[in-house]
């Protein structure tokens, strides 16, 4: 009877030790890591209001942690980015998107850079052939011809 | 000569541009909520958590909605602006205690006076990004359907009533 | 006392720069000699003037004289001194003097090598210089004084920002500065030549080894910065984008098309008038850059204090010297003239082309940086424009701008022929292409812009050593002869393109590959990451300088082997109670391993984040290399004034040749 107690007394006890030689494995911050995938995403693509020009990720102001518990709340719930985004949109404007929107008012900005690649392209095209034609000589009149030989006999 | 003005041309119109930049506030965000109705809710009031208050209350009437809290330096200044208009009664004026500890705001309140006819209380914020407030203070004028008339983001100052503020209010309150 | 001293010190500067500014350049016109040999003479007072002042500030700094405004604001008595030496740049008005004495720097390197130039053209260079200082001296001394008093003093002082209390502050700006201010002299000589009227080939000789210098500079500047944010910020990030940033990048983008356009200039003769844009274009885009970081225009970490009064100064002196000197352009561009011929297809062309995508570029950040400004000015509301914006326009820009350069150092000049080119270039192409599709499937993820980036890197490797082969393969001779046989210049270019190659390769595989996990941790715990093992080990607290410091150790293992050990620090700085996070980084050829410390939670744990960051080193490794090409470039024979004379026949057909 005695025996068996001690044996199980041994066993437990290694059991434990043997418990604590495994490292303990770090937790996740979160719980949910496909909703801190979204998370992240969209911190990355929020303006923190409040900062001098971070994202919602990298800042830590109260603002920031409220609208990232926020994002989580909804993320949580399923909404889609787009869907999280108008919300806060509808609430802090487009200044709170990093990514402007495409409408009107940011055509401009969205279309100008290849817009004007385009126009370089072109411009440097029509250039380039034009540089060709110039370079053709074209006989010179009279006019121009007695001209020359007097300029270059003044010269020398 | 004509194509190699366009580069003095362009300068210039930007130089245009970044002078009026001067005057503006790159931090002000203006608010999307501007004309739209006041998005509802239903906080504890800071004298009786046991009751609430909900902007439905306020139907029919033009008020002040004003975000503050004790830890805020800017509300200090414009606090007694506030409780000299309440005073005078010209129109009601609400709070929300925006992320404070009731201890606090109780105290903030006694030492400076009570403007508001009733302060609701948003101890996580939560309100307040329904609200698209983003530091405090903030006050929004709100018209008698309820719906958002002009939002002043900062302090309240004689100026900005004299000039915005009160003209607007009375302009709602003759509809 | 000696702030006073300092401030006359700047007066008598300014007195100085107003004659530099004015009796040179009139001279110059008027052919007299002794106006324009005033010059020399001015620039070296200028120089020990101002030089004076700033010795003056920093013995302020050093001595902690609380009693200057300036120095109240900006450091702090527990502040260690090699920190209030970099406080005399951490504000607005000592950062100005700062550019003030690095302009004057440039100044008297100008007048001290510059025998060779006609003395006309070198009395307007210093003029013009001259009067840039004439501006920044006004400005400090009407609008942003660093001497001004405080009185009573301050007891003590409001510290310097935590954020800048950092070796990379005593490094980032100064280097920075000697390339925004470096592209001064490419201004000057530019404006020097417009007002001569002697837009030459020789002209742009004279100008290229300066505008190199600068750009090197820039270069260094740049990589520093982004180095910094990297380790500093505590969140992995190395460029965001931001406004200031934009601002050191876009005279870099310009600075990068001059350098080229100089090229051309000098040896064929053409794109003058691009030359001389780009050079105006440069440097006033340096003075932009200075205008958005004092003048509260935009928001930004990066931005000064800011003033609208301070702001309308430096438009005002915009408008002069950039409208003034795009005036000039403008009146003067028919002196220009067109230069030689060359074909549709040519190294010319694709160097033309080259331009063209590096201006589209500068504009393109242009516009995402002022845009948020104009739809407000035009109260059209606000918006931001940041990375998401940035990235998704950038790129595709630069694309075309890396393709061509595997192709335009091979092309002939003026007449290149394009079977010719797809025919040497065709291995190039196919292993560019494989190693784009292959390489991030065996990595594990392949996208449009993986693939992207990883065909243009390998195809600059591969195009360079193409052509480094084809260049050293025809003798005989033992391999340094042969490898000698080629201009240092030439080597530059090879190893600068190679340098952005290796930054693109680093970019993409960074931003492709990296990851990050967030995980709260007892000391004993331990996470994973790409293979590897973090064990967190605990927390000391402890005592710095001016700050309270928890210094943290996490040791990473690899199957069980031990390869190093990260000390990730929080600091709370107790004068301005500002938290920083110092992370622990293991820095690598490969990857990085970057653990930061968040907050310490209720229960004895921590909030640590751990992020895997693979050839991030590349990013800067490839900046090194770019400002090492350029460096040697600059050392190239032509520049050398000894070997000058004597070399001038071998170097004239060796350049045709090249």
């Amino acid at each position: 009877m005695k025996l068996r107690f001690t044996f199980q007394l041994i066993a437990a006890l290694l059991l434990l030790q043997s418990l604590n030689s495994y490292a303990r494995e770090a937790q996740p911050l979160e719980t949910n890591a496909a909703v801190e995938v979204q998370v992240q995403r969209l911190s990355e693509e929020l303006r923190c209001l409040v900062c001098q020009n971070q994202t919602l990720a990298d800042s830590h102001a109260g603002l920031a942690e409220d609208l990232k518990q926020e994002i989580r709340a909804m993320a949580t719930k399923g909404m889609t980015d787009q869907a999280i985004i108008d919300y806060l949109v509808a609430r802090y404007g487009d200044f709170v998107r990093y990514k402007p929107p495409l409408n009107p008012l940011t055509a401009i900005l969205w279309i100008g850079p290849f817009g004007l690649l385009l126009a370089g392209g072109i411009g440097l095209f029509i250039m380039l052939r034009g540089r060709q034609k110039m370079a053709v000589n074209l006989p010179l009149s009279a006019e121009e011809a007695s001209k020359v030989s007097e300029l270059l006999n003044k010269e020398s | 000569m004509k194509r190699a003005l366009i580069p003095l041309v362009i300068f210039l119109i930007v130089m245009g541009f970044l002078f009026k930049g001067l005057f503006l506030n790159p931090r002000e965000v203006p608010s999307p909520l501007v004309g739209k109705p006041t998005p509802q809710f239903n906080l504890p009031r800071l004298d009786n958590p046991e009751k609430e208050f909900s902007p439905k209350e306020m139907l029919g009437k033009v008020w002040l909605f004003n975000v503050w809290a004790s830890w805020c330096p800017a509300c200090r200044d414009e606090h007694p602006i506030l409780v000299e208009l309440s005073e005078t009664g010209f129109v009601p004026i609400v709070g929300m205690d925006y992320k404070d500890t009731r201890q606090e705001a109780l105290q903030w309140l006694q030492n400076g006076g009570n403007p508001y006819t009733v302060t609701a209380v948003d101890a996580d914020g939560r309100v307040g990004i329904d609200y698209g407030v983003y530091g405090v203070p903030e006050t929004y004028v709100i018209d008698k359907a309820g719906v958002i008339a002009y939002k002043q983001i900062g302090p309240v100052t004689y100026e900005s009533l004299r000039d915005k503020i009160i003209p607007l209010i009375k302009r709602l309150q003759a509809q | 006392m000696i702030p006073e001293i300092g401030h006359f010190s700047l007066i008598l500067a300014l007195l100085v720069a107003i004659v530099l500014g004015s009796f040179p350049i009139i001279g110059a016109s008027r052919s007299n000699m002794v106006w324009m040999g005033l010059a020399k003479p001015l620039v070296r007072i200028q120089f020990l003037l101002i030089a004076f002042s700033f010795v003056c500030l920093a013995y302020a700094f050093a001595a902690n004289d609380f009693s200057v405004v300036y120095v109240a604001n900006n450091s702090n008595s527990t502040l260690p001194l090699e920190f209030r030496i970099a406080a005399v740049w951490g504000g607005h008005e000592g950062s100005l003097l700062l550019w003030a004495l690095i302009l004057s720097v440039w100044t008297v390197a100008v007048s001290l090598f510059s025998k060779h130039i006609p003395d006309d053209m070198r009395a307007r260079i210093l003029g013009v210089m001259g009067l840039i200082s004439v501006g920044f001296l006004l400005f400090m001394l009407f609008a942003s004084n660093p001497f001004e008093r405080l009185l009573p003093a301050a007891i003590d002082g409001r510290d310097l920002n935590p954020l800048l209390q950092d070796p990379g502050m005593i490094f980032h700006p100064p280097m920075l500065y000697m390339g925004y201010v470096g592209f001064s002299v490419a201004f000057a000589f530019a404006i020097a030549a417009l007002l001569g009227g002697q837009l030459d080939a020789a002209w742009a000789r004279w100008s290229r080894p300066w505008t190199t210098l600068a750009w090197v500079f820039l270069t260094l500047g740049i990589m520093l910065g982004s180095n910094w944010a990297y380790y500093e910020l505590g969140w992995g990030g190395w460029w965001f984008w931001d406004a200031v940033e934009n601002a050191s990048f876009l005279p870099w983008l310009v600075g990068t098309a001059l350098i080229h356009s100089l090229a051309v200039t000098e040896k064929r003769g053409s794109f003058k008038a691009w030359t001389v844009l780009l050079a105006i274009c440069a440097f006033s885009l340096s003075l932009l850059g200075t205008f958005l970081v004092r003048s509260g225009v935009i928001t930004s970490v990066h931005a000064f204090a800011s003033d609208p009064s301070r702001g309308v100064f430096i438009l005002a002196f915009l408008v002069v010297v950039i409208g003034g000197s795009l005036a000039l352009f403008a009146w003067r561009a028919p002196i220009m003239g067109r230069g030689g011929k060359f074909d549709v297809v040519s190294r010319e062309s694709f160097l033309l082309a080259n331009n063209v995508l590096l201006a589209v570029a500068a504009l393109s950040v242009l516009l995402g940086t002022l845009y948020p400004l104009f739809l407000d000015a035009l109260n059209f509301g606000k918006i931001s424009v940041g990375p998401p914006y940035f990235d998704a326009v950038f790129a595709p820009l630069m694309a075309p701008a890396l393709f061509l350069m595997g192709i335009g150092p091979i092309a002939r000049w003026k007449d290149a022929s394009l079977p010719e080119l797809a025919m040497r270039l065709r291995w190039a192409f196919g292993i560019s292409i494989a190693t784009a599709i292959i390489l991030p499937l065996i990595l594990g993820n392949l996208t449009p812009m993986i693939g992207l980036g990883l065909f243009l890197a390998f195809w600059v490797f591969a195009t360079s050593a193409e052509m480094v082969y084809q260049r050293l393969r025809k003798s005989e001779q033992p391999l340094i002869v042969r490898i000698k046989s080629n201009s240092r210049s030439w080597w530059g270019m090879v190893i600068a393109h190679l340098g952005i190659a290796v930054f693109t390769l680093g970019v993409t595989i960074v931003k492709g590959f990296e990851s990050e996990i967030a995980v709260k941790m007892f000391p004993g715990d331990v996470a994973h990451l790409a293979g590897y093992d973090f064990t967190f080990d605990g927390v000391k607290n402890s005592q710095g300088p001016n700050y309270e410091s928890s210094l943290g150790q996490v040791h990473v293992t690899k199957n069980g082997v031990l390869r190093t050990i990260l000390e990730p620090e929080k600091r709370l700085y107790t004068v301005t109670n500002m938290p920083m996070s110092e992370a622990g980084i293991s820095p690598h050829f490969i990857h990085d391993l970057y653990v930061s410390l968040g907050e310490p939670l209720e229960d004895g744990a921590w909030s640590i984040r751990i992020y895997y960051k693979p050839m991030v080193e590349w990013v800067w490794g490839g900046c090194l290399m770019m400002a090492f090409g350029g460096l040697l470039a600059l050392s190239d024979r032509r520049y050398r004034l000894k070997k000058r004379a004597e070399n001038m026949e071998k170097i004239s057909t060796k350049e045709v040749s090249e």
